[in-house]
């Protein structure tokens, strides 16, 4: 065939496969006569196996603030129960974690953009249909509650000597209603961020849209009742126990329902490699801290150390999740193979007008 | 697609018809003129360290930040041939819409007149398409945007608003066909915008926002074609009125299935589809993924009614576990 002497470097050519008339198709029917394949023919075809869609620039930045942002939102929470119930030292201690974890969460997302100067662009607009901006105006409004009710938190624990004026007296005017205000925007904080990665062309976080709100409320209730486990006494900590397990239980009943409601492909992320580990162990320890916080909450080392397991377990569920999406894209297969399966299922049902692909 | 979702049939752009690409696979040439053409016009640096990414004549990878068309390389042989012929009859037999009038598909299969015997397939062919974005009907990234930088034009395409992105990357992670990236560093500046002092270049435009094809919008409101359209040797490109552009390309498709090619599709033509239809549509000569294309994109905001539903549930669900929990540990 050639006459290049640099052919010879060449590696071997693969036999071509002759065509035996209309009966190459029927290879490999059981009667014996056709080649197996060395290698099962892949369920789908990809370009190179090149990922279709791109995974969004989030990285460690984003996982924390999915987590603080759970945290600070679980613990206003608490905060305005303690306000309410008369628990001053569990209402501080929350509303310090809150401004803390909302702070530092605020920080991480600003930290991710590509341009942190112009921040306040998220603020540009209002737009339901972008999960980002009503999420911006939720932290923003959140922040603004905590900001007041834990600065006159602070103002009491330095012994009134913030150098606040005339001020000190509409601060600690206000200080309830902004405990209020933010525990009103608490429970969107903790939940929005789930709609933000299922509102994505993201195989693993869209195929995740039904449940994971749930398993994002259950991971803020449970981290925040950690960390007030962690930091208040065990006499005004009940309630936080009590949340803990309720979170506990919801993060892991949520966590079941949504693996097993999922498209089994894009669900793959969520059990394997290194995101996969990572969620097996935030189950882990969530039921351990649970049953921790059950047999032995009352004792203050204990309630601290489930307290810590708590934190750890929704940190680790956040940080999975996010990785497991981001995964999801690096594979096509995540993306087509789901696809291809919902385009065959409505075309069996007898709907064939909605396919991106047509006749003519 | 629900009322959330935004459309270019929001706004009423009088005296602007949607404007659009029509990218015919069949004669596209693989020659990346598009590419390069795109690339100048648009001052888009290098994305990366010229290498080789043993994908047939496909160097470039894939459309992103830097890269607003991409052509790919697809090699098949005999039985991928058959395998593309068989899946495009699969699609005709559906009886999907477009195929001429119902009742008369006998008709529109079989022009009278026309040899509609499958020629002989070949032993190997090459599949080139200049991919690029599809400038959806509903364009997810456009819904995701948090800042209203990315808008929708008077011509019905999508455009980030370089100076107003804060490069948040929502947008990425919306697009269901994997087209807007953001912009980390080019390794090098374009040669327009490079210092002549040699050895020293010019930083990148537009670094840490997000970036795509704006269909040329500088060009546009000028009146002249997009920069990869001009230069497309073949027509592969074809840049016009939507419309027009949908109507020349089923026409191409039956002319394509009455030579017996029934491996003629078009791809973002049906308005039904789950991104509205395309305002890039193309001729695919094989099934999209063989293109990296997906085979049944959704745009993700067609379910966030439900998603916030199902969040406010949940967040209902978080405040009652709390009163609950202040209840239940009301012992002190």
């Amino acid at each position: 065939m050639t006459v290049s002497d640099f052919d010879n470097y060449r590696p071997p050519e693969p036999p071509r496969r002759s065509r035996r008339g209309g009966k190459r198709r029927r290879v490999g029917t059981g009667d014996g006569s056709g080649e197996m394949p060395m290698v099962p023919e892949p369920e789908f075809a990809s370009y190179y196996g090149r990922p279709v869609v791109k995974p969004p620039p989030w990285g460690d930045p984003i996982g924390a603030y999915l987590f603080l942002g759970g945290v600070a939102g679980g613990s206003a929470l608490l905060g305005l129960g303690g306000q309410l119930t008369g628990r001053p030292v569990l209402c501080r201690n929350s509303r310090l974690a809150a401004l803390t974890s909302v702070g530092i969460g605020a920080a991480a997302l600003v930290a991710d953009l590509g341009r942190p100067e112009r921040f306040l662009n998220m603020l540009r607009t209002i737009k339901p249909t972008s999960p980002m901006s009503l999420g911006s105006w939720i932290l923003a409004a959140f922040s603004a509650g905590v900001g007041i009710s834990a600065a006159s938190e602070i103002d009491r624990l330095t012994g009134s000597r913030l150098p606040l004026g005339p001020l000190r007296r509409m601060l600690r005017a206000v200080e309830g209603p902004a405990g209020v205000e933010a525990a009103l925007f608490a429970t969107p904080l903790s939940a929005y961020t789930a709609v933000l990665l299922s509102d994505t062309a993201n195989p693993t976080w869209n195929a995740a849209r039904e449940d994971l709100p749930f398993v994002f409320v259950g991971s803020a209730s449970l981290a925040a009742a950690g960390l007030a486990m962690i930091t208040t006494p065990v006499q005004e900590a009940g309630p936080a126990r009590a949340l803990a397990v309720l979170g506990v239980a919801v993060d892991v009943i949520a966590m079941r329902v949504m693996e097993n409601r999922m498209d089994p492909v894009a669900a793959e992320p969520l059990r394997e490699g290194a995101p996969g580990r990572m969620l097996t162990w935030s189950q882990r320890l969530a039921v351990a801290g649970g049953i921790g916080v059950l047999a032995g909450g009352r004792h203050r080392p204990v309630a601290a150390a489930c307290g810590l397991a708590l934190l750890t377990a929704s940190a680790l569920t956040r940080f999975g999740i996010l990785r497991a999406g981001i995964r999801s894209t690096e594979d096509p297969r995540y993306t087509i193979e789901p696809q291809k399966k919902r385009l065959a299922a409505r075309r069996q049902a007898g709907i064939v007008d909605d396919s991106i692909t047509t006749a003519g | 697609m629900n009322k959330l979702t935004e459309a270019p049939g929001h706004i009423p752009h009088t005296g602007h018809p949607r404007k659009g690409f029509f990218t015919d696979t069949s004669i596209c040439i693989g020659c990346k003129a598009c590419e390069v053409a795109c690339k100048e016009w648009n001052r888009n640096p290098h994305n990366s360290e010229y290498e080789l990414l043993e994908s047939s004549y496909d160097n470039t990878g894939a459309l992103g930040a830097d890269t607003w068309r991409h052509v790919a390389f697809i090699e098949q042989d005999r039985e991928h041939i058959e395998k593309a012929r068989d899946s495009g009859r699969a699609l005709v037999s559906l009886g999907m819409p477009g195929l001429g009038p119902p009742g008369n598909s006998d008709a529109a299969g079989k022009p009278s007149g026309v040899d509609t015997t499958p020629p002989e397939t070949p032993d190997f062919r090459w599949l080139m398409s200049s991919d690029v974005c599809k400038h959806c009907t509903n364009a997810g990234c456009l819904d995701v945007c948090p800042t209203g930088a990315l808008f929708r034009t008077e011509h019905g395409t999508v455009v980030v608003q370089d100076d107003v992105c804060n490069g948040c990357g929502t947008c990425v992670a919306g697009c269901p066909f994997g087209v807007i990236e953001r912009r980390s560093d080019g390794t090098a500046g374009v040669k327009a915008e490079r210092d002549f002092t040699p050895g020293e270049q010019a930083p990148t435009r537009n670094v840490g926002v997000a970036q795509k094809c704006t269909l040329c919008y500088d060009r546009m409101v000028d009146g002249q074609t997009p920069a990869c359209a001009q230069a497309c040797p073949t027509t592969s490109i074809k840049y016009g009125e939507r419309e027009e552009l949908v109507s020349t390309a089923r026409q191409r498709v039956a002319e394509l299935h009455a030579q017996g090619l029934t491996e003629a599709r078009l791809y973002g033509a049906n308005d039904a589809d789950g991104v509205g239809g395309t305002g890039s549509v193309f001729l695919l000569l094989d099934e999209p993924e063989v293109y990296g294309l997906p085979p049944d994109p959704r745009v993700p905001t067609a379910d966030l009614p439900r998603m916030f539903k199902r969040a406010g549930i949940a967040a209902a669900g978080m405040l009652a576990a709390t009163a609950a929990a202040f209840l239940a540990g009301g012992r002190r």
